[in-house]
């Protein structure tokens, strides 16, 4: 029996403040496609960047195809024949798909050649691409297929995916599942780095379980249940939520025909879009990330406030022209997608950053902005830490000394205990931990059931069903009408994130716009 | 071999170990550098820092160079802390001595002791009119501030040039390119007999509380350094940037032109070419030593000031140049700016 692709045995790494990876092994067969599985901060990525030779291990030994190796950096790591697509892709917006994998390739090679080698590889694997495409034309999935051909035209022995499907609709992830199988029979060996249990059980036929940066788990994830992957992922089941049924009141946010052009060259304009958003509902939008769901929300929030008046209301009042302060007088809290540097100053502490939206703590408010009570603020920071349950060392911590998830329900905490009238939040539980982010969920429908109006954008299409009343797709700057989420199938809501909108969409957009977009309709020749 | 590692959090200790550390290498290579001038370096520290602070007399001195100083210093912070880069703190000095200047000529025997106050708020609004400038060409042009306010410099020392070689030439002046002397009412009052110390202490001390209050205790002050520490958070939060640009570029530039008119209707007593002293860039050192805090820049003024005190010792007791000053600035600067590494990174010893 040939050796093992790769073993790895007692791997540590230390950094100042936390163990990354303690007395870590793994072993990986060729042709088997193995997951690591973990919650974010588990130590997935180092372990996969000390494979990759991006990290050195403080202690462990590394055998690949039954030789020891010290792997000094990625390189080295691709010569032996590892390659890794990485979760954030390195490609050049300006310049085109064949010139991004030339860049990365050995010199010798023509453009021309590299633009054939990129041909023949994306018909071997059904990897549709255009090498002469400039990037920024590409949409997430192909940048995607983009990555991984990159990683193919060397040959690999051992393909690593980190969290490869969490910017994928729900059809390009089949589609990938295809490839990758293919490979596998073709006796690829593949490291697949995710926390989504379904599609381990479903691509995988071994996996490795960490927390806490320790092995917590070796098992065929096609024998286990969710249940029992999740409890030696995260040490217990994630808790149930119950989602009452109850009638919704009166509108609080109304979107009509939005229309904005994009402000940066690579963002997305927005086509008319309405909506509407009532008391004691949670609606939610879905949609691959940079479909206009940024542009989308800083027209909600007023961090722009270029849309024109009349199309977006809170209540019966106009607040299109509205500064984000004006807004949050009206009742509109929101939770953005970037924690660190936009829902948190980093180097201020958590009681400091209760002054980006909170004033309780501020009297005199004619004398430049008001006089900051410190006594009251601490206690208010402190008052959340507790409801809220987040770990800090106190009030006066920096909210960068904070963990992702805990920092989320700081910020989260923050809002909700506003009382908010309208809440907005944007990728609920990106980096949260499972436990984090079922408490979150609950907090949303605790405030969802006290009768706030609840908007929730997200990727992650679990989340969406399991807290929404409705639901919407964004795509292209464009959103679909609302379906009631009992109604609603995760295969109907991933052909519409991918813009393949059906007749009673197109409709519906077409009323509403007046015109169909030519590209959608080259999108359903293709189709 | 010593490597350095990144801490997991900026260290405390470093934070203020680390103006200390930078002070200890400036004096090492003042050592050296007095060795290399065939000076005895014990003699050449004397004059830098230990002659400034030996008696009454000196310390007065001090305070006089620490004053404008501070003043301007404590405006820079304002600025620097909102992420707004104003180096033209020079010019909105000249033009604040021009504007008080303006006043002060005014004068005559019969005036009010009340008119200084016209002087002195002459020079603030005078520097805030430079600032402004550089407010209006960032907020209308998106230019970029850096450049502006520091060639603004340049246009200042110009205009500067023009008056006292022109029209505010005084005629009774021997053809000295400098305005006639001012008036006694016209002079910043002294706070004691025999030394040259004025109430412009008194405005830089209040300056100093002024400044705590406004940067950590009003929401305002809050606004202006979160758009400095964190833009996307600021819009997030609803802090208007351009409120926040007007702000710290009017503050700065009253605080320097204060500076300015405390300046020459304080010590120089009329409008010479050599006003422009070179405090406006040095106080970027003051504020930045002093690590923008409020009670930081004091000691940093006070140690800045000891470098121009011991320059002019040095030249006139140890027939070294003057220029001693500025390589001593510098120094210190480039020191701390090195050794604040330490504040975010560990040095530690790793084989191979």
């Amino acid at each position: 029996m040939s050796p093992p692709r790769l073993q790895l045995s007692g791997i540590t790494k230390r950094y100042p403040s936390v163990v990354a990876n303690s007395d870590v092994s793994l072993t990986v067969l060729p042709g088997e496609t193995h997951a690591v599985l973990g919650e974010n901060g588990a130590g997935k990525s180092t372990l996969m960047k000390i494979i990759y030779g991006s990290v050195k291990p403080d202690e462990g030994r590394v055998l690949f195809n039954g030789q020891l190796v010290h792997i000094k950096n990625p390189q080295e790591a691709r010569a032996l024949g590892i390659s890794m697509v990485f979760q954030h892709f390195s490609l050049f917006d300006t310049i085109t798909v064949a010139e991004n994998v030339w860049l990365g390739l050995s010199k010798t090679l023509s453009l021309l050649d590299v633009t054939r080698s990129i041909e023949s590889k994306a018909t071997e694997y059904g990897l549709d691409i255009d090498p002469q495409r400039p990037v920024h034309t590409l949409s997430v999935g192909e940048m995607q297929r983009v990555e991984i051909i990159r990683a193919l035209l060397t040959n690999p022995q051992l393909l690593i995916l980190d969290e490869p499907t969490s910017v994928l609709t729900p059809q390009a992830v089949e589609k990938l599942f295809v490839v990758l199988k293919k490979l596998a029979s073709e006796g690829c060996s593949i490291l697949y780095i995710s926390h989504k249990l379904h599609e381990i059980r479903e691509l995988c036929n071994a996996c490795t379980v960490l927390r806490g940066g320790r092995v917590t788990g070796v098992c065929n994830p096609s024998q286990e249940s969710n249940a029992s992957l999740s409890k030696m992922m995260i040490g217990a089941e994630p808790p149930q939520l119950t989602h009452r049924a109850q009638e919704p009141g009166a509108s609080v946010l109304r979107v009509a025909n939005l229309i904005l052009p994009r402000e940066d060259q690579f963002g997305v304009d927005l086509e008319a879009i309405s909506f509407e958003v009532r008391s004691g509902e949670v609606v939610g939008i879905a949609g691959v990330s940079g479909n206009g769901q940024k542009e989308l929300l800083c027209a909600l929030s007023g961090e722009d406030v270029r849309a024109a008046a009349g199309t977006v209301r809170i209540g019966r009042i106009d607040v299109s022209k509205l500064h984000p302060g004006r807004r949050r007088r009206l009742g509109l809290y929101f939770v953005p997608e970037e924690r660190l540097g936009r829902g948190a100053v980093p180097t201020l502490s958590l009681a400091h950053n209760l002054l980006l939206t909170r004033q309780e703590a501020i009297a005199y408010r004619g004398f430049l902005g008001g006089w900051i009570r410190v006594k009251q603020l601490e206690a208010q920071a402190a008052g959340i830490i507790a409801r809220f349950k987040v770990k800090a060392g106190g009030p006066r911590s920096l909210a960068r000394s904070l963990s992702g998830g805990n920092l989320q329900k700081f910020i989260v905490g923050r809002e909700i205990d506003a009382n908010p009238k309208l809440f907005i939040v944007s990728q609920t539980t990106w980096g949260v931990d499972v436990g984090a982010a079922a408490q979150i969920r609950g907090e949303i429908l605790a405030l969802r059931d006290a009768g706030c109006a609840v908007l929730v954008v997200s990727e992650e299409l679990d989340e969406l069903f399991e807290v929404s009343d409705r639901l919407h797709v964004i795509a292209r700057g464009q959103l679909s009408p609302s379906v009631a989420t009992a109604l609603a199938t995760v295969e109907q809501i991933g052909e519409w994130m991918s813009g393949l909108w059906d007749h009673s969409v197109q409709a519906h957009l077409g009323a509403k716009a007046g015109l169909v977009d030519g590209a959608q309709e080259a999108d359903h020749a293709q189709a | 071999m010593l490597k350095l590692e990144a801490r997991a959090e900026p260290s405390g200790a470093w934070t203020y170990a680390s103006p200390l550390l930078a002070l200890g290498l400036t004096v090492i290579v003042g050592v050296l550098m007095f060795t290399a001038l065939g000076k005895d370096p014990l003699r050449g520290l004397e004059m830098f820092f230990w002659l400034p602070i030996k008696s009454g007399y000196p310390w007065g001195e001090l305070l006089v160079k620490a004053t404008p100083l501070l003043i301007i210093a404590l405006g820079l912070a304002v600025c620097f802390r909102s992420n707004v880069w104003n180096i033209g703190a020079e010019g909105q000095y000249i033009i604040g001595a021009i504007a008080a200047t303006g006043v002060a000529l005014l004068a005559d025997g019969q005036s009010s002791r009340w008119l200084v106050l016209a002087v002195m708020l002459a020079g603030v609004v005078g520097g805030m009119a430079w600032a402004g400038i550089t407010a209006l060409l960032r907020d209308r042009f998106n230019a970029n501030e850096i450049l502006v306010s520091l060639m603004l410099v340049y246009v200042a020392v110009q205009v500067l040039s023009y008056l006292v070689g022109g029209p505010w030439k005084d005629p009774m002046g021997f053809n000295f390119p400098q305005s006639k002397n001012f008036e006694a009412v016209a002079r910043i009052p002294r706070l004691f007999d025999g030394s040259r110390v004025s109430i412009g202490v008194l405005l830089a001390t209040a300056g100093v509380v002024g400044l705590w209050v406004f940067l950590f205790r009003t929401r305002t002050g809050f606004s202006l350094q979160v758009g400095g520490l964190a833009p996307a958070a600021a819009r997030y939060a609803g802090f208007s940037s351009r409120r926040a640009l007007w702000a710290a570029l009017l503050i700065s530039g009253g605080a320097a032109g204060l500076a300015g008119a405390l300046e020459v209707a304080g010590p120089i007593g009329q409008l010479t070419p050599y006003v422009p002293a070179g405090y406006g860039f040095a106080a970027i050192i003051v504020a930045y030593v002093g690590r923008l805090h409020p009670i930081g820049m004091v000691l940093s003024a006070i140690l800045m000031s000891m470098f121009y005190i011991g320059g002019e010792m040095a030249q006139s007791r140890l027939g070294l140049t003057k220029s001693l000053t500025g390589v001593f600035q510098g120094l210190l600067l480039f020191s701390l700016l090195a050794c604040d590494t330490l504040v975010n990174y560990r040095l530690i010893w790793r084989k191979g």
